[in-house]
């Protein structure tokens, strides 16, 4: 097991390291430099700003400079926001994400799990339908579409509540983005669940388990249950990075002040370092979540011993 | 003692096709400590026949008919009272041991659920008995082996295990769902000694499902053929082999392979068996049949019985199938 | 010995000539007739076939153009009159002609994209497949690292550096698309070529273009054919994310993305701006998602 994750984890420092260097040149090479849409400055300005930058060295050694302080954990500073340093802007940023994404995802697990199951247990009953509706749903109508119709339903026309913004943490705030990701969430889930729940109660095995007496209970939560669980388990992945990059769409619908609002805004103002940041944290945090999940597939699987 | 009784056994199917008769009109009794064979070729209605009885047909299948079980049907019965014998008083072994078994549960734990629930033992005790079921169906160092998955044995000890398994609680009825079509042939002739062998120290009842008549002749009292749905020919083992009376039996025991007879040739039965879908009206064999006259292809043939006990369902008198059974006698 | 051999043979092989002939259908045809039969489907297809003869020609017929300002109607709600059954914006442009161009875009770089990420991804999938070994492993290693790349944040970068002309963005979202494709035609690739029945061409002299003509490619087809169908909701839908943040086709050409993002923007006081094309936008989804749903179900009926 441990030299397994060991080998992973070398496996993805190759991964990571490529990504960045790519996008750094690519950033680099591209004509047009980050203060060129800029109100007229003087040369000497421009130059202190680009020494302060370090846009004066040659590439290849902005290149190394910018990988050491990588290593060291350090994202180097904004060229938008002066003062700030990437890691700054972070750091205020990831909170606000993680706890969106986070209870969204952990709410839509719970609720696509339990839905799932009764759904591929009840085939054409109310609950089944739910389900089968919210994946038709998720798949037809894209987060871009289902929040501004929450917002028109229950911040203008009920006035439940606030149609975006983020006042530390209130839960006002949050009910909606997270609503929303739940939903987007559920339809994946639900449908996979009861997908492969079907399935299972399909198998030989559980017909042995019938075969044996046993009572529709043990079946379903013993024998059934954990077979089931295991495709939901390989989607946390990319549903943990989809709420990453979702975050993108939530975060400019309701105006939250998170990773995915500090990328559009990077990208519209050309910020180099900030958006290298995000996408060198994202496909890092990307790669990490592939890794958790295949080391805790692993772990449920007994045919799996490394 | 009759402890089973099937009359009038039939399994349908609602498919896109319509409906589907896969057994019709099955009808025998079972004996204390005898055992049956059930021989046919795939699409008989074999399997489906004992699945109906232990209430595992598919979601779109239905029983009718009666099996009665002491007296009791089991076709008509609630979840409940069918789970209390399942796997207590009739237990099953399936053809696939591969995917039979649960691969996320141990084998321990996959046999004391059936004691902890059908006898009330405690964990412990349930599972010292499964390491004696597990040593009596010939597992090596089943104390320690008790704790693996399935995946860490081979086919055959796993089919051991579906063995030590279905007889964890001395059940009267072992129905086996062809049990060694999946294994190596020598692994087939130790799983079916060890039937045997147990057979005798429990005095277990046996429905062996099986398309291998090399296996029924090894094991079996009474014999039943199927094709189509129907029972063609249902007798004592030796009459089956050495006084064959329909022609279907005869055509099967004229494709088995001998080894002392100087032929290169295999003999096969032409055709292929009917599309359950799409059943002829008459004989379901007639199609096949190189006996068939005028009139087999209209009506279905009863089921009546003829001089010994012997029960045949064929249009064409015994006498008239005059078949040099020399051949069959080699079984 | 041998001839009695041979006899048997012979007596078989007459045998097996004597039954009746089983009367077959070309899998294609077999799979139409079931894509016909599946109603969800056919009426996705019918109604995707409007939506873009709507898009395609609508806006020729309609007496406005997408850019055009009528002064007389601003912030117009949809009326019959004058033909602004969707209203008009805020500039006083009609939102019908807009829905429609925007259609014409999305469907374009849909169509477009789908193209390019099918013909990539075939290739390098194949290629990987029929290579095998170090080379194969070499091109899959790449997919995975394209795949451990987020990919919304990518293409935000690559829109935001290589600009947001209509073919860059095409180009952009062709490069996040193609790899699901290359993955799904390398199996496939590698699991027809280990088939006994191309051992068996080989073994009887077929010629290798020939086994790849006749045996390699008709079996790819299906697969492909399936992909491209799954693909096109995808591509679709990533169009219209960078459009409705503002990171798309430019003004005053405009998307369904971007119709649904200005939208979100007055939907307090004009709330159609946004339904209207985002009602378009999910009914093409939804009939592209049951299109290719009735295709697998056709093309592949042991997998449902």
């Amino acid at each position: 097991m441990w030299s397994y994750t060991l080998r992973r984890v070398l496996v993805t420092i190759p991964t990571v390291w490529a990504v960045t260097t790519v996008c750094y040149l690519l950033l680099h090479i591209t004509p047009g430099g980050p203060f060129d849409g800029e109100r007229k400055v003087s040369a000497a300005v421009l130059a202190n700003l680009q020494a302060k930058y370090h846009l004066d060295m040659p590439l290849w050694q902005q290149y190394l400079y910018y990988m050491k302080s990588l290593l060291q954990g350090d994202l180097g500073a904004s060229f938008r926001y002066a003062d700030w340093s990437v890691n700054e802007l972070v750091a205020h940023a990831l909170p606000v994400s993680l706890t969106i994404g986070g209870s969204s995802l952990i709410i839509s697990l719970v609720l696509g799990v339990v839905l799932g199951i009764v759904a591929a247990l009840r085939q054409n009953s109310p609950i089944d339908y739910l389900v089968m509706l919210i994946s038709n749903m998720g798949s037809a109508f894209p987060s871009f579409i289902i929040g501004p119709v929450l917002v028109l339903v229950f911040s203008i026309l009920l006035k439940w509540l606030p149609s975006g913004g983020w006042d530390d943490f209130a839960v006002s705030y949050m009910v909606l983005p997270v609503a929303l990701l739940t939903f987007i969430n559920v339809s994946t889930i639900g449908r996979v669940m009861r997908g492969s729940l079907i399935e299972i109660m399909n198998s030989n095995f559980i017909r042995t388990a019938r075969a044996k007496g046993l009572p529709m209970r043990t079946i379903v939560f013993r024998h059934a249950l954990k077979p089931a669980l295991m495709p939901v388990v390989t989607l946390l992945a990319p549903l943990a990075i989809s709420s990453i990059t979702s975050a993108v769409v939530t975060e400019s619908i309701f105006s939250l002040p998170g990773l995915g609002k500090l990328i559009v805004n990077g990208a519209a103002n050309r910020d180099y370092t900030l958006v290298l940041g995000l996408v060198v944290l994202v496909t890092f945090m990307t790669v990490l979540f592939n890794l958790l999940v295949d080391l805790a597939y692993a772990l449920l699987d007994p045919k799996i011993r490394y | 003692m009759s402890i089973l009784n099937v009359s009038n056994l039939g399994v349908q199917f609602r498919t896109n096709d319509g409906m589907v008769n896969a057994v019709n009109g099955l009808t025998f009794e079972l004996n204390q400590g005898q055992t049956l064979g059930i021989v046919g070729e795939s699409g008989s209605g074999k399997s489906q026949s004992v699945l109906a009885m232990m209430g595992l047909l598919a979601k779109n299948g239905t029983a009718s008919g009666e099996a009665l079980f002491h007296g009791q049907n089991l076709l008509t019965m609630s979840p409940r009272e069918l789970n209390r014998i399942r796997g207590d008083r009739i237990s099953m072994i399936f053809q696939d041991p591969m995917t039979s078994l649960n691969p996320y549960l141990t084998v321990e734990r996959q046999m004391t659920e059936v004691l902890e629930l059908h006898k009330g033992m405690s964990r412990r005790t349930a599972k010292k008995r499964a390491i004696e079921l597990l040593d009596a169906v010939r597992i090596p160092e089943a104390a320690r082996r008790v704790n693996m998955y399935p995946h860490e044995f081979s086919g055959g000890m796993r089919q051991r295990v579906m063995i030590a398994m279905a007889l964890l609680c001395e059940p009267e009825v072992l129905v086996a769902d062809e049990p060694t079509t999946a294994l190596d042939v020598t692994v087939q002739a130790q799983i079916l000694s060890l039937l045997k062998d147990l057979q005798r120290d429990f005095g277990t009842a046996i429905i062996m499902i099986t398309h291998d008549l090399g296996v029924v002749a090894g094991l079996c009292d009474k014999v039943m053929v199927m094709y189509g749905g129907r029972v063609m020919e249902h007798a004592d083992a030796d009459h089956i082999f050495y006084r064959p009376t329909h022609p279907y039996t005869i055509g099967l025991l004229g494709a088995l392979p001998h080894l002392e007879a100087n032929d290169d040739e295999l003999t096969s039965i032409p055709g292929n068996p009917p599309n359950l879908a799409h059943m002829p009206k008459g004989c379901p064999f007639a199609e096949r049949c190189t006996h068939a006259r005028a009139g087999c292809a209209d009506t279905i043939p009863p089921l009546v019985a003829i001089d010994g006990g012997a029960l045949r369902a064929c249009h064409i008198p015994v006498a008239e199938l005059t078949v040099d059974n020399k051949e069959a006698a080699h079984v | 010995m041998f001839k009695k051999k041979q006899a048997a043979a012979a007596a078989t092989l007459e045998n097996v000539l004597n039954q009746p002939v089983v009367q077959g259908r070309s899998p294609w045809r077999d799979a139409r007739i079931r894509f016909m039969r599946n109603k969800a489907a056919v009426v996705s297809l019918v109604i995707l076939v409007l939506i873009t003869l709507a898009c395609v020609f609508g806006p020729m017929l309609l007496p406005h153009t997408y850019d055009s300002t009528d002064w007389d109607a601003i912030s117009l709600a949809p009326t019959l009159q004058n033909w602004h059954w969707f209203g008009t914006d805020d500039l006083g442009r009609d939102l019908l002609v807009r829905t429609l161009i925007g259609g014409r875009i999305s469907l374009m770089v849909g169509a477009l994209a789908t193209i390019a990420a099918v013909i990539i991804g075939v290739i390098w999938g194949a290629t990987a497949g029929f290579m095998g070994g170090k080379i194969d492993n070499l091109m899959m290693r790449m997919v995975d690292m394209m795949y451990a790349v987020p990919y919304l944040l990518i293409a935000i970068l690559m829109v935001t550096l290589l600009g947001r002309e209509f073919y860059l963005v095409v180009l952009t979202i062709t490069i996040l698309s193609w790899m699901d494709m290359s993955r799904v035609v390398r199996g496939q690739t590698l699991s027809i070529r280990s088939k006994e029945y191309i051992e068996a061409a080989h073994a009887i002299g077929v010629s290798t273009p020939t086994i790849i003509r006749r045996h390699i490619v008709p079996n790819l087809l299906g697969i492909v054919v399936i992909y491209t169908t799954v693909t096109v909701p995808g591509v679709i839908l990533t169009e219209s994310v960078l459009s409705f943040l503002g990171l798309g086709v430019q003004e005053p050409m405009t998307s369904w993305g971007v119709l649904i993002g200005d939208g979100t923007k007055t939907m307090e006081s004009q709330p159609w701006m946004m339904l209207f094309p985002a009602a378009l936008l999910s009914l093409t989804l939804y009939c592209t998602n049951y299109i290719g749903d009735g295709l697998r179900d056709a093309l592949d009926p042991k997998d449902r």
